[in-house]
C-alpha cells in the first residue's frame, strides 16, 4: 500500500469521533476510556458499553495488540484498491482489550498469523491519517 | 406460542437472472404467485410487512408496495433484519394477526440486485453500504467476503476447521439446487471445485461464497380459522427468536460466537423442543462458514464440531440434518434482502411434503435461520407441520 489512490475511502469524522481522527493526524493513537470504571471501548459510543457511565475520556493508548483474525483480500472492493491486491485486513486485539479493524503492512500476505504481535503506525490520506499496524518484529 | 395463525400460502419467482424487471414487478410477480397458491384474492389481504429495495430508494417500503400492489391494509410494516428479514417478517404477521389487528397478512420481498446493474457495482455498493463500519472499517478496503472470511479464519484458528469442510458446504447446496427448478446455479460442483475456485478474501474462495441474484418471495399468514378452508395444510409459527452480540465486526470480541445463540436458545423454548427434534434445518449460507458457526450457535452440535458436523453427508438430504433443502444463497440465488425469504418459502414446502425430489422423508418440525449484517443480527423460526398444531 504504498501509493494511494485518489479515489480512496477516506474517514469523514463525526462529533463523537472527531478526537480520534484529530489524534490520528498527529501520528498519535488514542482511545476512550470510562473515568467511572476505568475500562477502554471501541468503536466510540456515547456511553460506556461497560458501566453506562457519560463521563469518557479519549486517552493515550499503547497501540500494542496481536493479530485476533485476518484476511487476505485478492479481489478489491473498487478500483480505489486495486492496485493494493493482495492486502491484509485484519482484526486486532489491543493490548489494553478492545478489537478493532486495520491493515497489517510491513508484512507480506503469506506471513501474516493469528497472535501475532503488532505496534500502530499511521497511512497519510489527504487530509486525514489511517492508524495501520506492523509486525513489532521486522521480518529477515 | 399458540398455533392461532397459519402460513397458508408461499410464491416465488424463478430466481437468476431477470433482466428488464423492476423490484416492485418481480415482487408483484411473487404476489400473483402467493395468492394462487392460497387460493385467496387481493381482497382478503388486510395487513402487509415489506423491506426496504436494496437497488432504488423506497419512502416508507410498506406503503410503496401496498400501493403497488392495491391493497388497503389495516397493518403494515416494514422489517429490516437485513438478511435476517424473511424470518422476522413471518414472526411480525403471526404478532400482528395473533394481537387482532388484521386477519391476512401478505409478507413480500426482493429485487433485481443482480440486473439492475453491473456485478461490480454489487460489490462496491454492499462493500459500502454498511456491512462495514463507514469511517472504522470502510477505509481499510474489506471486501464484504472479507468480513466473513475473519469469522472462518478464526475459526479455522481456534477449532481447526478446514477449507474442505467449509467446501462440502457449497457442495451440499448446489446439489440441493441442482433438484430445484427454481434455483440459479445448478451444475453440480466438487470440494476440489470450491478450494481451487479463485481464492477472493482468504479463506474464502470464490465459490465459498452467496452467488447474487434477482428474484422474490412472498408468503400469506391468516388466522387458524381461516387456514381450515383453504387449500393447503397449514403450517404454523411454533417458536421465534432475536439475537445481536455485536454490530461491525471488526470490534466483536469472540468472532466465534453469535447473537443466533440467543435466537435460537428463545425460539426453541417457545416451541418447547430441542434441536434434536428439527427434521430439516433452511439455515443462512450467505457464506460457507456462516452454516458452521449456526449449527453450532443453535445447538446442533457443540462448538468447535460444526466443520466435522457438515462432513459425511449430515447435512444433505438423506443425512441426519438436511440443511437449506432449496441450495440456498450458496446456489439457490441471493437477491439481497430477501435472499432468506426463500428458506422460509422451502421450510413450508418440506413441511407439506411438496418438496418434490428434495422432500425430508416425514418432516413436521423445520427450522429457519436468518442472519443480517456481518453475522450479526439474527432471528429463528421454529415452524410445524399440520401435525404440530
Amino acid at each position: 500500500m504504498t501509493q494511494i489512490a485518489p479515489d480512496r475511502p477516506v474517514p469523514v469524522p463525526d462529533a463523537l469521533t472527531a478526537p480520534y481522527w484529530e489524534a490520528a493526524r498527529a501520528h498519535r493513537f488514542a482511545l476512550p476510556r470510562c473515568e467511572e470504571c476505568g475500562r477502554f471501548h471501541f468503536y466510540p459510543r456515547s456511553l460506556c458499553p461497560y458501566c453506562y457511565s457519560p463521563r469518557l475520556a479519549w486517552t493515550q493508548a499503547s497501540g500494542r495488540g496481536t493479530v485476533y483474525s485476518f484476511s487476505v483480500i485478492h479481489r478489491a472492493p473498487s478500483p480505489a484498491f486495486a492496485a493494493d491486491v493482495p492486502y491484509i485486513v485484519a482484526t486486532v486485539a489491543l493490548e489494553e482489550g478492545p478489537h478493532l479493524m486495520t491493515n497489517v503492512v510491513n508484512c507480506a500476505p503469506d506471513n501474516v498469523r493469528i497472535g501475532m504481535p503488532v505496534t500502530v503506525d499511521f497511512l497519510d490520506l489527504g487530509d486525514e491519517a489511517l492508524p495501520v499496524f506492523k509486525p513489532v518484529l521486522v521480518e529477515s | 406460542m399458540s398455533a392461532q395463525s397459519a402460513i397458508v400460502g408461499i410464491g416465488q419467482t424463478r430466481v437468476g437472472q431477470i433482466p428488464d424487471r423492476s423490484a416492485l414487478q418481480l415482487q408483484s410477480e411473487a404476489t400473483q404467485a402467493v395468492l394462487a397458491d392460497a387460493g385467496l384474492g387481493i381482497g382478503d389481504i388486510d395487513g402487509i410487512i415489506a423491506t426496504p429495495a436494496r437497488v432504488e430508494y423506497w419512502q416508507a417500503p410498506c406503503g410503496v408496495v401496498a400501493n403497488h400492489l392495491g391493497i388497503r391494509p389495516r397493518f403494515m410494516a416494514t422489517v429490516d433484519l437485513a438478511g435476517a428479514s424473511g424470518a422476522a417478517m413471518i414472526h411480525q404477521a403471526v404478532m400482528a394477526i395473533e394481537s387482532g389487528q388484521c386477519e391476512t397478512v401478505l409478507c413480500v420481498t426482493g429485487q433485481n440486485l443482480l440486473s439492475n446493474g453491473s456485478r461490480a457495482k454489487a460489490v462496491k455498493s454492499m462493500a459500502e453500504s454498511g456491512s462495514a463500519h463507514p469511517q472504522f472499517e470502510v477505509p481499510y478496503g474489506p471486501l464484504v467476503p472479507s468480513l466473513y472470511a475473519l469469522v472462518a479464519q478464526r475459526h479455522m484458528y481456534e477449532y481447526g476447521t478446514t477449507a474442505d469442510q467449509m467446501a462440502q458446504v457449497a457442495v451440499t447446496m448446489r446439489h440441493h439446487a441442482s433438484l430445484n427448478p427454481l434455483a440459479h446455479k445448478r451444475d453440480v460442483i466438487t470440494i476440489g471445485d470450491v478450494t481451487g475456485s479463485r481464492m477472493i478474501a482468504s479463506p474464502l474462495h470464490l465459490l465459498d461464497c452467496a452467488i447474487v441474484s434477482d428474484g422474490a418471495g412472498a408468503a400469506i399468514v391468516t388466522t387458524a380459522a381461516r387456514a381450515k378452508d383453504l387449500k393447503h395444510p397449514p403450517v404454523h409459527l411454533l417458536g421465534a427468536g432475536y439475537g445481536v452480540r455485536h454490530g461491525p465486526i471488526g470490534e466483536h470480541m469472540k468472532l466465534t460466537e453469535t447473537g443466533a445463540i440467543d435466537s435460537g436458545r428463545t425460539a426453541f423454548g417457545q416451541a418447547g423442543l430441542r434441536p434434536a427434534d428439527v427434521d430439516v434445518a433452511q439455515l443462512y449460507d450467505c457464506f460457507t462458514i456462516t452454516v458452521i458457526v449456526e449449527l453450532e450457535d443453535l445447538g446442533f452440535c457443540a462448538k468447535g464440531e460444526g466443520g466435522a458436523f457438515v462432513e459425511g453427508g449430515r447435512i444433505g438430504l438423506g443425512g441426519a440434518l438436511p440443511v437449506t433443502t432449496h441450495g440456498g444463497l450458496l446456489s439457490a440465488g441471493h437477491p439481497g434482502i430477501g435472499g432468506g425469504f426463500f428458506h422460509v418459502i422451502e421450510a413450508v414446502r418440506q413441511l407439506r411434503g411438496e418438496a418434490e425430489n428434495r422432500q425430508v422423508q416425514d418432516a413436521e418440525i423445520a427450522l429457519v435461520h436468518g442472519n443480517g449484517g456481518v453475522i450479526s443480527v439474527h432471528c429463528t423460526l421454529i415452524l410445524g407441520g399440520p401435525s404440530a398444531a
